[in-house]
């Protein structure tokens, strides 16, 4: 069984996003310690981009913290290195196609599998694009998360045929952030998406408490928190990781709790 | 031209948001049925005809041409249209396919305020609902045609994330467009983004080129020896090249912004300082660093301060069928200055980028030859930023 599959074994999982740098990658990877500790079943790492096209404010400024903090991708990899000395929870990367493509592809998935990264997520790689990448990808053994959205209506089965690893369920229209309801009818695009294959279904953006975590989590296998996170570590920087623990805690225990 | 839809050679494709796909397959198919429908053709003719003033003129430039003492210069004159650029054809073509496909509202990112201008126009005009995206720091710039727009009836969002320009302007325009899409169209102003985009705004500005065609043919019986148009995202050019593409004879060349140097930073010609990456929806040439990140370019002329570069420029630079060189902004800014005195033409300084170069190229060519300039927009946007630039302040 592969180590994401697995992460959807312990109840309804929980997967946080981190940007990986902001405010310096010594308090992402102490983040990434707490997380695991606090029941956090996978970590999103986000590799920051200077114009994150499917982000809301939290995640670009974040993004751009972290730039301006001397992150790069090397630095990353040398991070999640020391990572996987202890930690044994899958990571999964997001990012944007032109932070792989330029790196080259072939290079950064063999380090992936190198340090032990499972899935990478490209937000703005549809499946009409996938194919250059996942050639690739399933050489080195790394999953190309699939997105799947409240418009794709037709594409759901073709998309979620093809899945590998988990499928992102993008839980409403816009860019990433926080919303006070989500009002897709989740459940019923979760219902095609099993139709077509038995891969996990984490949903993911806008989900900001406890208890919509849990809602999202009780309608398809997990529930994925970004800019809540992210917000703390704009507050509390290096202070950050501890408070993101307790609040990885309290939504690992609701998404359980509503299972 | 392509692969197969959406790619020039390597270029183009779709790399957006899985929530937008939707949205650019449903704009392939109606773009695909109204472009041959009789009614919308007939439609948008008239429109280009008795609203935009199309065809624009071809103006011989007669000093000009024996000044420089090589080719003679013609002068494809986009400053003459409707909201004083070529920016209008496009917005035309778009908003009426917009109508049709019953959107109410249009969005628009803008750099130097002329696509912006257009898309509000065409908003009032079409009786849509219209809102802008503009960077802070080019609503500073061009404060003019910020009001422009909102005399239209648009409403002009700053944006404040990254550089405040163009770029951002854009990638604001995507998010909001993710955001909104049943009753909202992207009504992206030049020849890059996700396919379909580069497609149809080239076909929508190709009406330059046919005019310049049928129009010379009619002045001297055969084709210029040269096209030359400003490349920022590449619409004027694409639009000016794309009818001579066939006519291997005809030199097409594109004149990049390169700021205070291809050898700086602080440049935007993405074809001789860029490299193939993936951005706003498409592969393409962009400027960028080692890791990917998308450098802070810089130009004078706000309508080329861009990153990137539309996919089939890159392709047809990679075929050499067409030739991008770059000029500085002294260079432009010296021909925006010649160009009044010479004609009595206040041409846009994104234009004037086209005019430096063929000041360098006219002299090296012999009488008989012909190169036709296009002149993308008018300059009175820019004034009060040359004037700066010669270290005078002046009050609009």
């Amino acid at each position: 069984m592969s180590r994401i599959r697995e992460a959807f074994q312990n109840g309804k999982a929980f997967i946080p996003f981190l940007t990986c740098g902001d405010p310096d990658l010594e308090t992402t990877e102490r983040a990434v310690r707490l997380a695991e500790k606090n029941g956090a079943d996978l970590v999103e790492l986000g590799i920051p981009f200077s114009d994150p096209t499917a982000e809301g404010p939290v995640i670009q400024e974040a993004s751009l913290r972290a730039l301006k903090s001397g992150t790069t991708t090397d630095k990353i990899f040398a991070m999640v290195r020391s990572l996987r000395k202890d930690v044994k929870i899958p990571f999964v990367f997001m990012t944007y196609a032109n932070v792989v493509y330029s790196y080259g592809a072939d290079r950064f998935f063999s380090l992936c599998r190198e340090t032990e990264v499972d899935g990478l997520i490209l937000p703005d790689l549809p499946y009409e694009e996938k194919g250059e990448f996942e050639a690739i990808a399933e050489q080195y053994d790394v999953d190309l998360i699939s997105m799947i959205a409240p418009t794709s209506e037709d594409r759901i089965a073709r998309i979620a045929n093809e899945a590998k690893g988990f499928i992102y369920l993008v839980s409403s229209l816009g860019v990433t952030g926080e919303r006070t309801k989500i009002t897709t009818d989740i459940g019923s695009i979760v219902r095609v998406i099993r139709e077509n294959t038995d891969i996990p279904c984490a949903v993911g953006f806008g989900i900001s408490t406890p208890e919509a975590a849990a809602e999202m989590a009780a309608l398809s296998d997990g529930a994925i928190v970004g800019s809540a996170i992210v917000k703390l570590f704009a507050k509390y920087k290096e202070n950050a990781p501890e408070k993101a623990g307790e609040l990885i805690r309290q939504m690992k225990n609701a998404c359980v709790g509503g299972a | 031209m392509t692969e197969r839809p959406g790619r020039f050679g390597e270029h183009g494709g779709q790399y957006i948001p899985e929530t937008l796909m939707n949205a650019v397959i449903e704009l392939e198919k109606a773009y695909h049925k109204w472009k041959e429908d009789p009614g919308f053709v007939q439609e948008l003719d008239a429109l280009f005809r008795d609203y935009a003033g199309r065809p624009s003129l071809l103006t011989f430039a007669g000093k000009m041409t024996r000044e420089l003492g090589g080719a003679k210069i013609y002068l494809k004159r986009e400053d003459l249209n409707h909201t004083g650029s070529h920016k209008i054809n496009n917005v035309l073509g778009q908003a009426l396919l917009a109508k049709k496909m019953g959107k109410t509202r249009l969005i628009a990112e803008t750099g130097a305020g002329q696509h912006g201008v257009a898309t509000a126009t065409a908003a009032a005009l079409l009786d849509m609902q219209c809102v802008v995206f503009m960077g802070q720091e080019d609503m500073e710039r061009q404060a003019l045609n910020v009001y422009r727009m909102r005399l239209l009836g648009a409403e002009v969002v700053p944006v404040k994330t990254g550089t405040g320009t163009l770029k951002d302007a854009v990638s604001e325009a995507m998010r909001e467009w993710t955001s909104r899409i049943d009753d909202t169209h992207y009504c992206l102003g030049s020849v890059m983004g996700p396919h379909p985009f580069p497609t149809i705004v080239r076909d929508f500005q190709a009406v330059i080129g046919r005019e310049i065609r049928a129009q010379l043919l009619e002045k001297e019986g055969r084709l210029p020896d040269a096209v030359m148009a400003c490349v920022g995202g590449g619409s004027n050019a694409i639009g000016s090249f794309y009818e001579f593409i066939q006519d291997q004879e005809v030199r097409l060349i594109g004149c990049e912004a390169a700021g205070r140097g291809i050898d700086t930073f602080e440049t935007a010609a993405t074809i001789n300082t860029g490299r193939m990456g993936i951005f706003h929806g498409m592969k393409s040439y962009f400027c960028q660093d080692e890791y990917g990140q998308i450098a802070p370019v810089y130009s004078i002329s706000a309508g080329l301060d861009y990153p990137g570069i539309g996919p089939e420029h890159a392709y047809l630079h990679d075929i050499g069928r067409a030739e991008y060189v770059p000029v500085t902004d002294e260079e432009a800014v010296e021909a925006f200055e010649y160009l009044a005195k010479t004609e009595g033409i206040i041409c846009a300084i994104e234009s004037a980028h086209a005019v430096a170069k063929a000041r360098e190229l006219a002299p090296t060519m012999r009488p008989d030859q012909i190169i036709v300039i296009t002149i993308s927009g008018r300059g009175d946007k820019d004034c009060a930023a040359i004037a700066r630039y010669r270290g005078e302040d002046i009050h609009e």
